[in-house]
């Protein structure tokens, strides 16, 4: 409807908070009747809100995973023949994180104490007045401010994201090209963003930043409790951290329980794990010491898979390996260890949901592949950002470059914005982390997140942290797999700078054993697919379907691609190479982290590498970069990645990659 | 009225729409306030009638300028689409024994779509075939649903020759009316 476009058009100026909120707030309907779909649409449009209506649940899945971003608030009735309401619920409430609204023409009590259960944030008897759908928005603020708020304690950036995500989400739903434009922008006023709020924003707490340590500590006390009996007050008995409080702990339980679903959830991540392993090494080398060294110390990772991942990413690395491996190695890397949450854990978890979230990632790519790209583009904005931002950092990059590999998929989460972007990024990032491919996206998410949560993660060694990023992202990652505060979380930071902060953070990390990596590299400085090959093939899950990630990188290249997705969404390849370009570039720059973190090896490759990649990367942030198209199979990869996320679509939450602007790499 | 046991809905109602009788067919103001009246008097009986309740209200406050038929759209929609519900109920209550959980299913799905457009009588039978079912009342479920089904064409009927009425109203108004 005209309406509906207008205040569209409204809100792209000022997202949806603004004078004209709650006009523009996207609604997605769902109910297999179509007279009801007709009417609730009308009405929808009548309260100005943006409508899009669907009369089956796996439909509706889809789209919200094709379109993490894309949607305010869902409203969905129970009875439905192909999916009972109550799972859609589950599902919504699990990956994307979406409030929803449930409705039936039943009203007895058992049915709607069945919604409260599972997560209802309403419920609406049939037949439904306009009255009672036009303060609707007030779930979506609600839940906006409760995530914030949650981001704020864990010290997330999440927060800053999430407001950012309101705004940028009414973006969202509008045109990919608004997303590129609205995600430089977003990027920005997110760092704005970021720090009004911590200024201005009565919500502001004390940011809880969860660092891996911390995160380990979390992790030992839940599983010394055991994850059923874990409930928030004796974790915080357990964890004796002073200063941390119930709420804390509480938000950060709650994204913890989240991402361990996601991950037992997904059945890719075998797959994934095999074409991870392919890069592992190549993932590792984006992994890059950062998630290797985490993993490795969490002990989490193998020791093996570890040089591996390092390896691989470091092969890969160089060049997106970041995010490419991560995604792959993930997976496998993370499979074999137990579900440990400590970081290695979470990487384990990330690994396998990283091969869930890979397949978000690629998956994302995959789903959204062209939409996604769409997405991507959009809200890859916030992981160009963040991917350029990485590359900006350099070293960082690479962990950034993860999360862009990932944006495709993030892309959808970020374009979630559910404000876990960032914890989707993590998580995914986490998972992939591994693989550095994707974890790298994750890591940078991570680091992103970190960045804004005040850097817990905070790099080491700025420079060399790369590795150090990914561990320490991994630590976070696995928190971040959960869906962080979804709320773009990479988003945020990528717009904040954060990735700056992440980058450094990854960088920082130290070198971690990024020395792999910038094998990677080099061999992604020169379009050698071989090396992306392998890596790709780890990451390629998916991707190289979609993409020709030559390397694992396709992660990166998704992440990449977000920025060159919005380019091209429709071809994964030309947009992993701009992604992978500028994952390349963040890679590259991250690539030259990276290398402090391995040593100085791939400081000099990357120097080089960066230089070249900088400078294409710059330019084509957008994933115009021709740099290293070739080389970054991370497009294929990331497509691989993407493909393997629409497998793991629950993963794309977990990449929540609001923040990420890809466009914006920082040249 | 043209029977309503032809084709569909939308054919039917379209059939109503008689070019002759609308806009300045109707010249004198006289006329086109007698039809107003007597669109308003098949409306109000409506409702007092028991046919219609308060979501009809709704529905018609929803027709605007971008939708200026939406209530008989909606309406075209309903009945069109509940043949293929009436169509599962009526199998289903063929069947020997009684899947009550699945009739109640069906049922429910029914009820829903109707209420979605006021079907006041239509609705009340809905819940009494319902509790029916719950009740395990077989015989009780058959007899309801032919009240349904009654009901169901009843309103059916009067909503042609309503939408006829307003067809003809409507254009006239808006093609003779000075703006």
């Amino acid at each position: 409807m005209s309406i509906a476009s207008s205040s569209v058009s409204l809100k792209s100026g000022d997202g949806v908070v603004g004078d004209v909120f709650p006009a523009g707030l996207r609604v997605l309907v769902v109910d297999d009747d179509p007279t009801c779909l007709m009417i609730l649409e009308k009405m929808l449009r009548n309260c100005l809100y943006e409508v899009t209506k669907c009369n089956r649940a796996e439909v509706a899945l889809l789209l919200l995973r094709e379109n993490k971003n894309g949607f305010d608030i869902v409203i969905s009735d129970v009875h439905m023949p192909d999916m009972d309401g109550f799972k859609l619920l589950e599902h919504i409430g699990l990956e994307m994180d979406l409030p929803v609204i449930m409705m039936s023409a039943d009203d007895s009590k058992n049915v709607v104490m069945k919604g409260v259960t599972h997560g209802a944030c309403d419920y609406l008897i049939k037949p439904v007045r306009i009255e009672a759908l036009r303060n609707i928005w007030q779930h979506v603020v609600r839940k906006r401010k409760h995530e914030w708020k949650d981001f704020e304690q864990s010290g997330s950036v999440e927060d800053g994201e999430r407001q950012q995500k309101p705004p940028e989400d009414a973006d969202y739903s509008s045109s990919a090209n608004e997303g590129n434009w609205r995600s430089a922008k977003r990027r920005k006023d997110e760092e704005d963003e970021v720090e009004d709020r911590d200024d201005t924003s009565s919500l502001k707490k004390p940011r809880v930043v969860w660092s891996v340590e911390l995160h380990q500590q979390f992790v030992a006390a839940v599983n010394q409790l055991g994850i059923d009996k874990a409930v928030p007050k004796k974790i915080l008995e357990l964890m004796n951290v002073p200063g941390l409080t119930r709420e804390n702990v509480a938000s950060h339980l709650q994204k913890y329980r989240l991402y361990l679903r996601r991950l037992s959830g997904s059945g890719h991540q075998g797959g994934l794990n095999n074409s991870f392993m392919v890069n592992p090494e190549a993932a590792f080398g984006s992994l890059n010491g950062l998630d290797l060294q985490a993993l490795a110390a969490a002990g989490q990772l193998p020791a093996h898979s570890l040089a591996t991942l390092q390896a691989a990413t470091l092969g890969r690395s160089t060049n997106k390996s970041a995010i490419s491996m991560p995604l792959a190695d993930q997976r496998n890397l993370f499979s074999f260890e137990t579900s440990k949450l400590r970081f290695g854990d979470g990487q384990q978890q990330l690994l396998n949901n990283s091969a869930k979230q890979v397949n978000l990632l690629h998956g994302i790519p995959t789903n959204m592949d062209s939409k996604q790209l769409a997405n991507l583009h959009q809200s890859g904005q916030p992981f160009a950002g963040m991917n350029m931002q990485v590359n900006s950092h350099g070293g960082q990059s690479s962990s950034i470059l993860m999360p862009m590999g990932q944006p495709p998929s993030r892309s959808q989460i970020v374009n979630e914005s559910n404000g876990n972007h960032v914890s989707r990024l993590q998580s995914s990032a986490g998972q992939p982390m591994l693989s550095n491919g994707i974890g790298g996206g994750i890591l940078t998410r991570s680091g992103v997140v970190d960045n804004v949560r005040g850097a817990a993660y905070h790099p080491v060694s700025q420079g060399s942290s790369m590795v150090d990023f990914s561990l320490s992202h991994s630590a976070d990652l696995p928190y971040n797999s959960f869906p962080l505060g979804n709320n773009s979380g990479m988003s945020i930071l990528t717009s904040k700078g954060l990735l700056h902060q992440e980058e450094a953070n990854m960088e920082m990390k130290g070198s971690r054993g990024l020395v792999p990596s910038y094998d990677i590299f080099n061999e992604l400085q020169q379009p050698k697919s071989q090396d992306w090959g392998l890596q790709n093939a780890g990451l390629t899950f998916d991707i190289s379907q979609q993409a020709n990630i030559q390397g694992t990188l396709d992660v990166p290249q998704s992440v990449l691609v977000q920025q060159g997705f919005s380019s091209s969404q429709k071809t994964v390849l030309n947009r992993n190479s701009s992604i992978g370009k500028t994952m390349f570039s963040a890679g590259e720059e991250s690539g030259r982290l990276n290398t402090s973190n391995i040593g100085q090896q791939l400081h000099s490759f990357m120097a080089d590498n960066s230089q070249r990649v900088k400078t294409e990367r710059h330019t084509d942030a957008t994933g115009q970069n021709g740099l290293y198209s070739e080389q970054f199979g991370p497009d294929d990869i990331i497509s691989a990645l993407f493909k393997q996320q629409e497998d793991m679509r629950q993963a794309e939450n977990e990449f929540g990659f609001d923040g990420y602007h890809l466009d914006n790499l920082p040249a | 009225m043209p029977a309503s046991n032809a084709d569909t809905d939308v054919e039917i109602m379209n059939s109503f729409t008689q070019p002759s009788l609308n806009s300045c067919h109707i010249s004198s103001a006289m006329e086109r306030n007698q039809l107003h009246r007597q669109l308003a008097n098949m409306r109000k009986s409506l409702f007092d009638q028991g046919f219609l309740d308060e979501q009809f209200i709704q529905l018609e406050e929803l027709q605007d300028d971008a939708n200026p038929n939406f209530v008989e759209e909606v309406v075209t929609l309903y009945y069109r689409d509940s043949t293929r519900l009436i169509l599962n109920i009526e199998q289903a209550l063929d069947k020997s024994p009684l899947d009550l959980t699945k009739l109640d299913s069906l049922m429910h799905q029914f009820k829903g779509s109707s209420s979605s457009i006021g079907a006041k009588k239509v609705k009340l039978e809905c819940t009494q075939f319902k509790e029916y079912c719950k009740a395990a009342n077989g015989e009780g479920c058959k007899r309801t649903f032919l009240q349904v089904k009654k009901e169901y064409g009843t309103l059916k009927k009067k909503l042609e020759a309503y939408f006829q009425m307003a067809r003809q109203v409507g254009p006239v108004e808006t093609a003779c009316r000075p703006k």
